[in-house]
């Protein structure tokens, strides 16, 4: 039980920081800009897909470097071309602009790499268990996953809150037209954030590449959960995004682990009075594990009831 | 402090304006706001735009910033500025102050100041101590979050905040609005002190008491028109004009 618990939290916190990685950029750039970037996770996507071409080439640490700082410039690109222009229409537009934009990146990745997963592994420098607990090896890989994620929301936390573009971007997150009227670019504020938001999406792309299954459909497998992580910690609120990345990361981890019905646990109490068949004798014997991909939703939905600005948000989604 | 003693003497008529705005026009959606509205205020000037509520007085403000889309001529400085973006507004010069304050709610008193700072340019006329003399109340809430400061103490603040983007001229929307008669009386005084130093300003205000007091010209407006222009005392002569456009 004591390596369940182990394993399961380093698994649900680097999965959480992971999300995080995303769900920072994609919360930052609503409430700056209004937008709700529904192609997010595909800039993800292409942060695996590049991370993988260029380690072809060069090895793994060029493309880690490099694979982040081209999508983000793809997507600094997108907000100035793109985006900016579909503004001026109002929000609906923008939402289906990068609705539109999603499909289109899956399908170019499709073009390009195929629908089979391609062979994006782990550097062999860290292709060795890190540790054994009780019997169960920790892949090396995993732990530098977790080390490059906590790094990055270090220095992202210490650029939003000790630098002055820090301040600028913390100002326009409730008052973009006022920070512009002080004689701030704000339209260049938003290019910056949205390239960055993007490029920290690909380096999640990048890491979790190798470790999970690099393939044109891992965008939309990611997607829906990162919405659910935006909108549980409230929109807009970098402090819920990730405390919201966390809660879902391990609730996840330990759902898919805990093995426990409603059947075994009375059992386990020496009760027998399992109804047979039927649905309820289903929902009897269900594991914790078989519903453990709802959760995230079924969390989505009782927060939307229970309070509609999401855990620490403070405007309704 | 007597703004009126320290300020060099500025004929409106032959001083070349620092903002002329002719003709403006402006559209919220479909309705057209402002029908033409032509004015002038001078360096180190104090002007007023009088009027009711909903005859375009802040839309006038919002369309010389660029917030709202102008159509017409403004020109500050001899350069025609409308259609410009609002931040390059900003760096020509010109400080706003907007009715709703606009206060970053969750930065600190010093970080809201620190954002009217324009980046890469210091050395203006107004300094962090030259704010803390006239609103000791603002150093003594230096790390407070700018939500949690009162009415006035907010007013202060998003005033003092535009000043340290070192405006040549700066507009102010309804100031007074609200506050308790002392925090009037301080507004006024920061006002004179903000045109000792030879910074024009453009008064929205409601209270026409105010705005006579302080002003040395002022125009009332009316359905998105100019419909008077003149001196505090020539106002004050014409009961018509105060009686048709400003009295409720």
């Amino acid at each position: 039980m004591l390596e369940l618990v182990i394993v399961s939290t380093l698994n649900g916190v680097l999965y959480g920081m992971l999300l995080f990685l995303m769900a920072s950029g994609l919360t930052l750039i609503f409430s700056m800009m209004g937008v709700l970037n529904f192609a997010h996770a595909s800039f993800y996507m292409l942060g695996a897909f590049f991370g993988y071409q260029i380690s072809k080439f060069t090895g793994f640490w060029v493309g880690l470097v490099a694979a982040p700082v081209v999508v983000g410039g793809i997507g600094a690109l997108v907000e100035r071309y793109g985006l900016r222009n579909v503004h001026r229409h109002g929000h609906v537009p923008e939402l289906l602009f990068t609705f539109g934009l999603a499909y289109v990146i899956e399908e170019v990745v499709q073009m390009v790499w195929g629908k089979l997963p391609v062979d994006y592994r782990v550097p062999a420098i860290l292709d060795f268990p890190a540790f054994t607990v009780f019997g169960t090896n920790y892949p090396a890989y995993k732990l530098f996953m977790l080390v490059i994620s906590v790094a990055i929301f270090i220095a992202l936390l210490a650029v939003l809150t000790r630098t002055r573009v820090g301040l600028i971007i913390q100002a326009a997150l409730t008052h973009p037209n006022m920070v512009a009227m002080l004689g701030h670019d704000v339209p260049k504020v938003f290019m910056l954030v949205f390239g960055v938001g993007t490029g920290l999406a690909a380096v999640a792309g990048v890491i979790a590449g190798p470790a999970l299954v690099t393939q044109a459909n891992m965008a939309g497998l990611l997607g829906p959960i990162l919405f659910v992580v935006v909108v549980v910690g409230g929109l807009g609120s970098l402090t819920g995004a990730f405390a919201a990345s966390l809660l879902i990361g391990l609730v996840q981890t330990f759902a898919i682990s805990l093995d426990v019905s409603v059947a075994s646990v009375l059992q386990a109490a020496g009760i027998d009075a399992a109804p047979s068949g039927g649905v309820l004798g289903d929902l009897w014997t269900v594991t914790i594990a078989q519903i453990g991909p709802i959760i995230p939703y079924l969390l989505l939905v009782i927060v939307l009831i229970a309070r509609p600005t999401g855990l620490l948000g403070n405007r309704e989604a | 402090m007597s703004a009126a003693l320290a300020m060099p003497a500025v004929s409106s008529a032959t001083a070349p304006a620092l903002l002329e705005v002719e003709d403006l026009h402006a559209y919220y959606g479909k309705s057209h706001i402002l029908q033409g509205v032509s004015f002038r205020v001078g360096a180190g000037e104090i002007v007023s735009i009088l009027g009711r509520n909903g005859v375009g007085r802040s839309t006038t403000l919002k369309a010389i910033m660029g917030d709202v889309p102008p159509r017409g001529q403004i020109r500050f400085k001899g350069q025609p500025i409308a259609g410009l973006k609002p931040y390059t507004v900003a760096r020509r010069g010109l400080g706003y102050v907007p009715e709703e304050r606009a206060i970053f709610p969750k930065l600190t008193v010093r970080q809201n100041l620190a954002l009217g700072e324009k980046s890469g340019r210091r050395g203006g006329r107004w300094s962090y101590a030259d704010i803390f003399r006239l609103f000791p109340r603002l150093e003594e809430r230096i790390d407070t979050p700018g939500g949690v400061l009162s009415g006035g103490e907010q007013q202060m603040l998003t005033i003092c905040r535009t000043l340290m983007g070192d405006p040549d001229l700066i507009m102010i929307d309804e100031p007074t609005e609200g506050l308790s008669p002392q925090m009037v009386a301080r507004v006024a005084e920061m006002i004179g002190e903000i045109a000792a130093r030879g910074v024009a300003v453009l008064l929205v205000e409601q209270k026409l008491t105010i705005a006579l007091k302080l002003s040395q010209r002022l125009y009332v407006m009316g359905h998105g028109h100019v419909v008077f222009a003149g001196t505090p005392a020539a106002l004050s002569a014409n009961e018509a004009v105060r009686r048709e456009w400003l009295e409720v």
